[in-house]
Parts: structure tokens; C-alpha cells; sequence
């Protein structure tokens, strides 16, 4: 027989253990749902291990600015899993080594333009009124700049190199975390636990940081996945006009921009980096659509 | 003692919105005695919760702005305080607590978080300390085993459960004035009846002023000391419960008690009084409420009523007494 005290602190127990299982075995569930989260969860996996272990998954890690003249253009074979480029660089090693110049690419630009739009856009959702008009009329601004012609400018001016193509694209996509920032911090600042905020004598720097940035988050992180992907790609394509990485670094979209004129005998040479861009974005666009779904409250049960 | 808690002293708040001036409060005078629950009573839309936030001081502005009058507290004038200066009071000397106990809890932050962040803005404890204390409050609002409470999110507690870390939380610092924005609407009656000794006991013994904001006038005859009773921006009759109840002076206060419905009277309808609230645009020439009062006079409708003061503090703004 169980007495009323043991009925309930067993009771508290499950309590304290099932909740948590309890909302990580719903995101679980969630995610088995759709199968190309899943895809996307492992693209991004595999993608942060070859980051993790370039050293050790590349066949020739010196190829990263070697010069190999007896070994030009050889086609994917077992040495040369993905073919040899026009100085006799292992193609496979020079991918794989990329994979860290994209990541740095993908963390540097979403933290900047993070860093930048999200804090203006919740002040200027907080704040409303002039300040938010100023706020997005400069986000506008900068959002009307194409990004291209923003780092073809930049370039101009500090120089080509990754660093500037970075700062080219982060300066046009803050605005986009500015509006998302905004929007959700309208819809949560009238809520009833912000007023009991302003009532313990919180600052408004407090209720901005510590009590809207924490609810608002969801739709910012899921922006976040699908921008790193963008990032990627972007930066890429900087690289094949010229203007980011400078020619020894293996960037992917450098490497396409080379093999481009020994197209189309020597595909080897733009294929195996175009597949890389392609499906690390495509990776990260499938996980943040994913994420989207799981975060999202209206759909939850 | 003799200096009240709070004296508010011809306030006035106004809101400019584009349709125009919304007077929300005009020449509300009231005072709050220490260790005494003030209930403030009124239909919806009579300036409650703004006289609350005006007290606070967290008038949403624009639109809103306190255009006139006198706030003391504890005799400290807070007209004049700037926002730092109130960053300091609010939590400290006056707390707050809310209707909706559901969604005045940060969904993203343990109660320990929640309840620590008043003590830790205003006390320099460290984060052990704070916890501690919230959790001594917790025991003090009668709630069972609080370390583990601590550790929980809002949504794993029950409504009079958050009911109660709101209310823990604000005692934490035993604040000399609790407002209580119609703390127990959202519960059902047995929370309901629980929440409301819990207040009565606490103002016992911490000696905390309440002012209960309510439209249950069951609530403020369980309660109160004293009760005020609001009208379309004025407050219109104030006196103690007894004076309140047995011998209501103004026909607005009557009608709101014989709204009341009763168990042994076999009605088949619910008496009411009959009308709206004003617009606060444009509010009725001289008395507030003599389009919707029984005994409206000639001068009723031209000239606003002085305040009279009767005995024992029963004071009554109108014509007839």
C-alpha cells in the first residue's frame, strides 16, 4: 500500500525526469517526421567532422599551397579520389581543407550580422516610435544595397581579400535579423511578464537582454541555419569573381573559379568544389526549414 | 501612525491618442495608511489599473503622461523622480503583481531565475543568497518543498501556484505597498479563497499595504479596511468596508452592490445598472455618471460634485448628500 507521502514524492520524481525527456523525445519525434531534416542534420554532421578532422580526412593536407608539376590534371583515381588541378594539387585534400575557410565564413558573417541586427532591431521594437522609424529607415538602406556590388566596393577600397568579402556581405543582411528581431519583439513586449519585469524595478536594458532576446530567439536561430548556408554560397561566389579569398587558399568557390577554363575535358576540376558549396548550403537549408518546424509553437500539440 | 503609506494628491493621467485626449484618471485623490488592504472597485474602464501604474509610474509613454498632481510615498514626492531613481522603488518599496498569473511568468525562465532577479537587482547578495531568500518567501506564501520549486518553469505549475511565486516574489523584499491588479480573476474560487488569506495573512504579518484592485465586491468585503470606488476617471465615494457596504452614499456605489447577485432572491434576470461606461473623450458635463444615475438632478448635469467628507473618513462626491 502506498501512504499519501510516498504517493507523492514518488509522483514528484517522475515529475522532475519527465518533462524534459519529455520535450526532447517531442523535438525527436518531430524530426523523424520529415525525413529531409534528417538529411540535412547529416550533411551538417558530416560537414563539422570534416571540419573537425581535416587534417586527418585529407590524403595530401600540404596540398593546401604545394606545387606538384609531374602530377597536372589527373583524373579521379584511387590516389586522387577527386582528380588533380592544374599545379598537381589533390583535389579531394584541397575540398576538404575549404571546408574550414566556409565554416569561418558561415560563423563570422552570421555573428556579425547577428550581432549587429538583432540588439538594433529589439531597441527599435522596445523603443517604438521615432527611434524604430530611424532604426529600419537605415536597415531599409543598407538592405537596398545589392550585396555584390557592396563587396566589389569594399574590395575596391580595403583590398581583396576573405576578411573584406566577410565584412561585404555582412553589411547588407543585418537589416534582415533587424526586421526579424523587431517584428518578434512587437509581438512579445505588451505580454504580461515584461510589465511584471517593469514592475521589479528591471532597466530596460534587462528586459531587452534578459527577458524579450530569450523569447524571441526560435525564429533568429532558424534564420541563423539558413543564412550560414547563404553565407557559404555568397562567399563562393565572391571567391570565383576575384574578390575573396586570394588564389592559394583552397575556397571553393576560388577552386570552381580556376577549373573554370579547362572546362568542360577537365570537369573534375569545378565539379568536386561545386558539389561541395552545393551541398553544404542545401545542408544547411534543410536543417534550418527543419528547425523552423520544430520550433514553431502554432504547430506544436 | 499617521503619515499614510501613499498619498495621491489631484492626479491626473491622460492619454493622447489620435482620436484625442482620453482622460483616464482626472482628480483622483487617494490615501493608503500603512499595514491597511485598500480595495479599489469599479466596472472596466474606470481607470484601475491606470490609477496601479500610475503609482508606478510605468504609464506606457507616448500615449500616456501623468499631467498633474502628487504622488508621496512614505512622504517622498515621486513626481519628480527620473526613471533611475524609480528603477530603485519599483520592486523595492512598491511591488506589483498582475491578473494573469498564466502569462506573468517568464516562459523561458526558471521560477528560481525569476524570483531571484528582484533581489538581485536591488540587494547585493550573491546568486546562493538570492535563491535562498526566494525560496524563504516561497515558504512564507505556504508553498510546499520551494528548493524544487526553484528549479521549475512556469508551465509546470499550476495557476494559484504561480499565483503564488507572483506574489512570493514580489514580498520578497517586503515592500511597504502591494498592489494587487485583480490578483485572483484568472483562479477558481477555492485558489481564489486560499490567495486571498494568503494576502490577508501576509499583510498581517509584514505589515504591507495592499491596494486590491477588483471588480468582485465579495473579495472586498472578505479584505479590505477600506475601499474606494471608481467611476469613469474619479473616484467617487471611499469609506470603510462597513460604510461602504451598509451605508452606500453614492447611487453608483448602491447600484453596484444591488448587482451583486444573492443566493436567496429568485430573480430570473440580474440586476444591473443600466448604460455603458462613459467614453473618456468626452466625458459627461458635470457629474460622470448622471446620465446612468437614478436621482439625477438639474445641477447634476452641469456642475461636478465636491467632495464632502463625513465621518470617520466616508467621503462621497455628489450632489444628493
Amino acid at each position: 500500500m502506498l501512504r499519501p507521502l510516498d504517493a507523492f514524492d514518488w509522483r514528484r520524481k517522475k515529475v522532475e525526469y519527465t518533462y524534459r525527456f519529455k520535450e526532447f523525445r517531442y523535438i525527436l519525434r518531430q524530426i523523424k517526421r520529415s525525413p529531409l531534416t534528417i538529411v540535412g542534420i547529416g550533411i551538417i554532421m558530416l560537414f563539422f567532422l570534416t571540419v573537425l578532422f581535416a587534417e586527418w580526412i585529407a590524403l595530401y593536407p600540404e596540398d593546401y599551397h604545394a606545387v606538384h608539376m609531374e602530377s597536372v590534371f589527373q583524373r579521379p583515381c584511387l590516389d586522387h579520389p577527386f582528380g588533380t588541378d592544374d599545379m598537381g594539387r589533390d583535389i579531394f585534400s584541397r575540398v576538404v581543407m575549404g571546408s574550414r575557410i566556409s565554416i569561418m565564413v558561415g560563423c563570422v558573417v552570421v555573428f556579425i550580422s547577428f550581432a549587429i541586427g538583432v540588439p538594433l532591431g529589439m531597441i527599435a521594437g522596445y523603443a517604438g516610435g521615432k527611434v524604430s522609424e530611424f532604426i529600419m529607415r537605415v536597415a531599409d538602406m543598407f538592405m537596398s544595397i545589392p550585396y555584390l556590388l557592396m563587396a566589389l566596393a569594399v574590395a575596391a577600397i580595403l583590398g581583396p581579400n576573405l576578411r573584406n568579402a566577410m565584412i561585404a556581405i555582412s553589411i547588407p543582411w543585418w537589416p534582415i535579423y533587424a526586421r526579424l528581431a523587431r517584428a518578434q519583439t512587437l509581438t512579445i513586449k505588451n505580454e504580461l511578464y515584461v510589465w511584471s519585469a517593469k514592475a521589479i524595478g528591471a532597466s530596460e536594458f534587462r528586459i531587452i537582454f534578459k527577458h524579450l532576446l530569450p523569447n524571441c530567439l526560435a525564429p533568429l536561430i532558424v534564420q541563423s541555419s539558413i543564412q550560414f548556408g547563404q553565407a557559404i554560397l555568397t562567399a563562393a561566389a565572391l571567391g570565383f569573381i576575384g574578390i575573396g579569398a586570394p588564389p592559394p587558399s583552397p575556397e571553393w568557390g576560388l577552386m570552381v573559379s580556376t577549373g573554370r577554363s579547362y572546362m568542360p575535358d577537365k570537369w573534375w576540376l569545378t565539379f568536386f568544389p561545386g558539389m561541395a558549396i552545393f551541398v553544404t548550403t542545401l545542408g544547411f537549408n534543410l536543417f534550418g526549414d527543419g528547425m523552423r518546424d520544430v520550433l514553431d509553437p502554432r504547430l506544436r500539440r | 501612525m499617521d503619515r499614510p503609506i501613499i498619498e495621491i494628491n489631484e492626479l491626473s493621467t491622460y492619454f493622447f491618442t489620435y482620436e484625442g485626449v482620453v482622460k483616464a484618471l482626472e482628480r483622483v485623490d487617494l490615501m493608503i495608511w500603512p499595514n491597511e488592504i485598500f480595495g479599489l472597485v469599479g466596472e472596466t474602464g474606470c481607470g484601475k489599473s491606470v490609477t496601479a501604474l500610475s503609482i508606478m509610474k510605468l504609464i506606457p509613454s507616448p500615449p500616456g503622461k501623468i499631467v498633474s498632481g502628487r504622488i508621496l510615498l512614505d512622504g517622498e514626492d515621486l513626481m519628480p523622480k527620473n526613471e533611475k531613481e524609480m528603477f530603485r522603488i519599483r520592486g523595492e518599496k512598491i511591488a506589483m503583481i498582475f491578473q494573469d498569473p498564466m502569462t506573468c511568468l517568464n516562459p523561458v525562465k526558471k521560477i528560481g531565475e525569476t524570483m531571484s532577479e528582484v533581489i538581485l537587482i536591488h540587494l547585493r547578495v550573491s546568486k546562493k543568497e538570492a535563491l535562498n531568500i526566494a525560496a524563504k518567501s516561497l515558504e512564507e506564501t505556504e508553498m510546499p518543498d520551494p528548493f524544487f520549486v526553484l528549479k521549475q518553469y512556469p508551465h509546470e505549475l499550476s495557476g494559484g501556484m504561480r499565483q503564488r511565486v507572483m506574489i512570493a516574489t514580489a514580498l520578497s523584499l517586503r515592500p511597504k505597498l502591494l498592489i494587487a491588479d485583480e490578483p485572483t480573476t484568472a483562479l477558481d474560487v477555492t485558489i481564489q479563497a486560499q490567495i486571498l488569506r494568503l494576502l490577508k495573512r501576509l499583510n498581517g504579518t509584514f505589515e504591507t499595504s495592499i491596494l486590491l484592485i477588483t471588480h468582485n465586491l465579495g473579495v472586498v468585503a472578505q479584505l479590505c479596511h477600506r475601499v474606494g470606488v471608481m467611476y469613469a476617471g474619479n473616484i467617487v465615494e471611499v469609506g470603510s468596508v462597513e460604510d461602504i457596504f451598509e451605508n452606500p452614499m453614492h447611487p453608483y456605489t448602491l447600484g453596484l452592490i444591488s448587482a451583486i447577485p444573492k443566493f436567496d432572491e429568485n430573480r430570473e434576470r440580474l440586476k444591473g445598472i443600466e448604460g455603458y461606461v462613459p467614453n473618456l473623450i468626452n466625458p459627461p458635463m458635470g457629474c460622470r455618471f448622471h446620465p446612468r444615475c437614478r436621482f439625477c438632478m438639474e445641477k447634476c448635469r452641469t456642475l461636478k460634485p465636491p467632495c464632502k467628507h463625513g465621518k470617520k473618513g466616508h467621503t462621497v462626491a455628489c450632489h444628493l448628500s
